[in-house]
């Protein structure tokens, strides 16, 4: 099912009568593929959740429409919908078996939807297939760790096929192993029923790892729509920069003069088409080529060599990010002095913004 | 290891001597007293041990009155007073605007003296030669007879006294109960929207499964101050509560021991040993429910 978001605006009212309202989102507009995987990416307080909110409807919209196909539910209560929600903290219900709680809701269908009860019990067994969670429908949710009650969540949330599921931090609660394993899980639930899938996390590497897309949000506005690799790799703004990767960006204050970006006065890298002025220039740690003879000079802080990288942390006068780190392969070490380290940049991996905008600054690379 | 344990039972010490004195000493006492027979409290004599106290007690007409009368009151105040509770919680949990006056307000009986309260009672009830209370004015107003809700009737005073009672217990149920409402969780109720569920299940499958281990403890707190019920009754109709056939079993004891046909320790005991038994029954099947149901 397509999912289309038109406009979308959500204002609280502020809490002090004389304040300001809270615009929680801020005219989104997204159109989602059918069978998509989405992400929904920001930092806490962007308004992500308050998207999902409204696309299950259980906030309304200020202003704005959302599509499921061709029918406008914008003002459609959520039960009318035809949504799946897996809750953060999944919201199980504590007193029921796991069988139970995947027949809640199938058992609220009336009149013509209703079905019997081995109708409803073969949907549940399907449901809890899907999720593999046969073994555990007579456990209560307080007898499972947490992944299993996940999977359970998801099976609630799947059993009646809704046209859309959405998911609200589902691998904040998981730890780090079972995280990586719930996200491939979630991949492989989502392509086998098909079933256009919207997520919301702040964990940046979640959201590439599994998302056909991604969306950045930042204080309810969209900063950027699109492959998570394509986002990684040409972020629009300082902020989505910021926000994608790990370890984050390296940020520098600079300058564009002639073509050439200088750092700390020193020319680091040839930057043909931009115009002249002041800049941040942000560096993937990626970026960075160790080089005896390079041209950007810094002082060595620390090498940790870390199985298949090494990572190096260095300062340098012109640094505007809390820290800087280079990310090299471990089979080279950085050579000569102790003290100083060279690299060069690699010209892709280099993204200049304006000071005062913090819009992205384009610059011709070669290949 | 016996040095340990030579520490630890000198550090229960004062609590076992006070616990010993004024509880595990008393306990006992009522014990022996209940088969001590024809005991005289002002030369500490007795004629023998037996079960007499215990015959003359169940065949006494004011303890079986005041059996009855027990139950009656146990058997009506405790579910009402729970049911309207819980509605009025719900009421409560549902409303923002002035909830916390709201909430004030129907605490409000809990801090109130139960003398003064069974005074007003007492004038909102009466039928006097001269004047009528309230509610025997509202009576004549819907072409009613006047009733004496405190001096007639066997019904009508123990109208008043359960609704007096559900009056009294009720603002400690909302204010459990409100607290329990307030802290299911918002998700519940949000998944159980989003699956479309209708209002009623939503009540009866999430909020009163997640609020039951409260109702459960109200129901048993509840049965067991209703048993235990004396100086309610003392509020609205006088001390002689036998003669107003409105007597309890706490009543009874009390008047053995000190009423004006008192003095009478032995049947005192064996009547406070009869509550005793009650109670524990009673308990024991309200724990037994609320197990077998939460599991």
């Amino acid at each position: 099912m397509k999912v289309v978001l038109q406009n979308l605006t959500k204002k609280f009212p502020s809490i002090s009568k004389k304040g300001e309202d809270v615009i929680a989102v801020n005219d989104f507009s997204f159109e989602i593929p059918d069978g998509k995987l989405i992400g929904l990416l920001g930092p806490s307080g962007c308004g992500k959740s308050t998207t999902l909110n409204l696309i299950c409807g259980l906030e309304m919209p200020t202003s704005g429409h959302i599509f499921f196909g061709d029918d406008d539910v914008t003002r459609l209560p959520p039960e009318n919908r035809g949504v799946g929600l897996v809750f953060q903290n999944y919201a199980l219900y504590p007193h029921l078996t796991v069988r139970q709680n995947i027949l809640f809701p199938l058992e609220n269908l009336k009149g013509k939807d209703k079905l019997s009860k081995e109708e409803m019990n073969k949907k549940a067994d399907e449901a809890a297939h899907l999720v593999q969670i046969e073994a555990l429908m007579d456990r209560k949710p307080r007898e499972m760790s947490g992944g299993q009650q996940q999977r359970v969540a998801i099976a609630r949330a799947l059993v009646k096929m809704p046209r859309v599921l959405l998911l609200d931090e589902p691998l904040s609660n998981l730890d780090a192993r079972l995280r990586l394993q719930t996200r491939e899980e979630i991949r492989r639930i989502q392509r086998q029923t098909g079933i256009t899938t919207i997520f919301v996390t702040h964990d940046q590497e979640e959201a590439m790892s599994i998302s056909d897309s991604i969306v950045v949000m930042k204080d309810g506005v969209v900063q950027q729509i699109g492959q998570p690799q394509a986002v990684y790799d040409s972020p629009v703004n300082l902020f989505v920069a910021e926000f994608l990767g790990t370890p984050p960006i390296n940020v520098f204050t600079g300058e564009v003069k002639g073509g050439k970006l200088l750092l700390d006065g020193t020319a680091v890298l040839d930057v043909p088409g931009a115009p002249d002025g002041e800049v941040y220039a942000a560096v993937r740690p990626e970026g960075f080529r160790l080089d005896e003879n390079g041209p950007f000079v810094c002082s060595l802080r620390q090498v940790e060599v870390m199985g298949r990288d090494t990572s190096i942390v260095f300062d340098h006068p012109s640094r505007h990010s809390a820290n800087l780190r280079a990310i090299i392969p471990s089979e080279e070490r950085p050579k000569g002095s102790p003290e100083t380290v060279r690299f060069a940049l690699k010209p892709f991996k280099v993204f200049l913004f304006d000071r005062k905008t913090q819009e992205r600054v384009p610059f011709e690379t070669e290949g | 290891m016996e040095g340990r344990n030579w520490k630890a039972w000198l550090y229960l010490l004062p609590a076992i001597a006070f616990l010993g004195v004024f509880m595990v000493y008393p306990l006992v006492d009522v014990f022996v007293y209940s088969f001590e027979e024809g005991y005289n409290s002002a030369s500490q004599s007795f004629f023998g041990v037996g079960g007499y106290n215990y015959s003359y007690v169940l065949h006494d007409p004011y303890f079986l009155q005041a059996v009855k009368n027990t139950f009656i009151l146990v058997i009506i105040t405790v579910p009402v007073s729970t049911g309207i509770a819980l509605l009025i919680s719900l009421g409560l949990n549902s409303i923002k605007p002035l909830r916390e006056l709201y909430q004030t307000v129907y605490f409000l009986p809990y801090v109130t003296n139960t003398l003064a309260v069974g005074l007003v009672f007492m004038i909102l009830f009466k039928k006097t030669a001269y004047s009528d209370g309230l509610v025997n004015l509202l009576i004549n107003a819907f072409g009613g007879q006047s009733v004496d809700f405190i001096d007639g009737p066997y019904w009508a005073k123990m109208f008043v006294m359960c609704f007096y009672t559900v009056w009294v217990v009720m603002p400690f149920k909302i204010l459990i109960l409100t607290s329990a409402l307030a802290s299911v969780p918002q998700d519940y109720y949000n998944a159980a929207k989003i699956d479309g569920t209708s209002r009623f299940r939503i009540f009866t499958r999430i909020t009163l499964p997640m609020i039951s281990p409260m109702i459960f403890y109200l129901v048993i707190t509840g049965f067991i101050g209703a048993f235990k019920a004396y100086s309610d009754e003392v509020a609205l109709f006088g001390t002689d509560l036998n003669a107003a056939g409105m007597n309890t079993i706490v009543g009874y004891v009390y008047d053995m021991l000190y009423g004006d046909s008192g003095g009478y320790p032995s049947y005192a005991s064996a009547a406070a040993l009869i509550l005793f038994a009650i109670v524990l029954t009673i308990t024991v099947i309200n724990l037994t429910i609320s197990r077998r149901s939460s599991n």
